[in-house]
């Protein structure tokens, strides 16, 4: 769908991470569905590359 | 990696095959191996005298004076600091306790056997709401209540066990689900249960009916009477999924008012601390936040095997209690909970999630992959000794323990 015609349909958003985007939607009546995720390990480098050696 | 998922089936299928059954109640210093004058087991992960909370130094005082070790409270505090005590975690000893969870030789300890492997564990006798020793009490009230415990309470259970060949547990927690227990804040179904089991055989082996009505009346009025039951059934359960190479499972989570300790499967009995949070919680009339003690207790055991905070969406009347929301928020977090293990089990289910099984076997590597740390739900004592519980709450258990733990598992199996 071209980029104008998808914002002149009916917006449905799915927000990933921080709800602060979420927010902003919903308090102008715009429904969104969060969705709670963070970084693996709080974004720290060592663990997410043992978390991926881990799972090879 | 092939080998983790292997092993933590492994570890799944150990917990999932036992069988806990109540079998007696007897003296601490009788049947823990190892416990003997000047010593007390306490809950959470070691821990000395310097470094113990108001509430933890309360109980000790309280404890010490119960084993005449010294003749009042003040002295019984300078005993303790004196270096004379000797204090051990009841995890080292297979045993289990809420909050302060204190154990000395003579206070009475229910034993569960896991007569699937063979394995003993052992907890305390639940002594009520409110000033309790648990909660960091310590004045006459608290102690008589224990000296009835020992005196009357716990020879009648250990005569109507014996009567009826041992309790199995396992049943009466899958009913319990479906009445509305979590089994960690509330127990008001197994409560009830478990003294339907009894009462029979409590009656056939007692000569005193007043005294049979008065042990009665104080199962009944107890609705938290279960909890110990279900700690020393989750102790039973999770040892023998100890030591398991490559299992990223973990196998018990405990707290001492200071740190916050879990232990994992591959990695034997070492812990992974980390400074203890603060419940979010609702408080009874005349307190608040400012009453607090931080987390404490051993009782994150039922959590460790898929009930408590895992099992919230069971008892939606215990979101209120807690102050977690609604009974919607409480679906939500046990199926959060099911993100970060490794099965489910399906004797224990949960009605309101379409018989679902509870989450089993909480995945190290899950929990740092989702940022989901263990939710658990608790009493909340008085930051002083001596008061007693302040209220209930959710806490969570600390990221921190699970990053250093990660790093142990993973060079546990030749990762670096």
């Amino acid at each position: 769908m071209p980029g104008k015609e998808l914002l002149r349909s009916k917006v449905k958003v799915v927000n990933i991470g921080l709800p602060l985007f979420a927010g902003a939607l919903t308090s102008r009546d715009i429904p969104v569905v969060q969705v709670e995720w963070t970084p693996p390990a709080g974004g720290d480098e060592r663990l997410i590359e043992l978390l991926d050696r881990l799972s090879e | 990696m092939e080998i983790i998922d292997r092993a933590n089936e492994i570890t799944v299928g150990r917990i999932l095959d036992a069988e806990p059954v109540l079998v007696d109640v007897k003296p601490a210093g009788v049947v823990i191996e190892g416990l003997g004058d000047g010593m007390i087991l306490h809950a959470g992960p070691p821990i000395g005298w310097d470094r113990m909370c108001g509430p933890m130094r309360g109980a000790i005082g309280g404890a010490i004076v119960l084993e005449g070790w010294a003749e009042d409270l003040t002295a019984a505090e300078k005993l303790a600091g004196s270096g004379d005590i000797t204090f051990q975690p009841n995890h080292h000893y297979d045993a289990v306790g809420p909050m302060t969870g204190l154990i000395t030789p003579s206070m009475p300890v229910m034993v569960v056997e896991n007569r699937n492997f063979g394995n003993l564990a052992f907890c305390t006798l639940n002594e009520g709401l409110g000033k309790v020793m648990r909660f960091g009490g310590n004045d006459e009230e608290v102690l008589n209540r224990l000296r009835w415990l020992a005196s009357d309470l716990a020879p009648a259970m250990s005569r109507a066990l014996a009567d009826r060949e041992g309790l199995p547990l396992k049943a009466i927690v899958a009913r319990g689900l479906s009445m509305g227990d979590e089994m960690h804040q509330r127990n008001v179904a197994c409560t009830g249960l478990v003294l339907r089991e009894l009462a029979p055989s409590l009656a056939r082996t007692s000569d005193n009916p007043d005294d049979l009505a008065e042990l009665l009346k104080f199962i009944a009025g107890n609705d938290q009477f279960f909890l110990n039951i279900a700690m020393v059934m989750g102790k039973a359960i999770m040892d023998p999924a100890r030591g398991i190479d490559g299992s990223s499972v973990v196998t018990a989570m405990s707290r001492n008012g200071a740190d916050f300790g879990i232990r994992v499967s591959s990695t034997g009995d070492q812990w992974f601390t980390a400074p203890v949070e603060m419940p979010d919680g609702l408080y009874f009339p005349g307190f608040s936040v400012q009453d607090a003690n931080p987390d404490m207790g051993d009782s994150t055991i039922v959590e460790t095997m898929g009930l408590g905070g895992f099992a919230m969406a069971a008892a939606p009347a215990v979101a209120g209690f807690v102050g977690a929301g609604s009974a919607n928020d409480a679906l939500n977090h046990t199926r959060s909970m099911m993100e970060i293990t490794v099965g489910r089990n399906p004797e224990w289910t949960i009605p309101a999630l379409d018989f679902a099984g509870v989450a089993t076997g909480i995945d190290i590597r899950k929990v740092l992959e989702t940022g989901l740390a263990p939710v658990i739900n608790t009493g909340i004592a008085h930051r002083e000794p001596g008061v007693g519980q302040v209220g209930a709450g959710i806490v969570r258990a600390p990221m921190a323990c699970f990053e250093q733990a990660l790093e142990a598992f993973a060079a546990s199996v030749g990762v670096s």
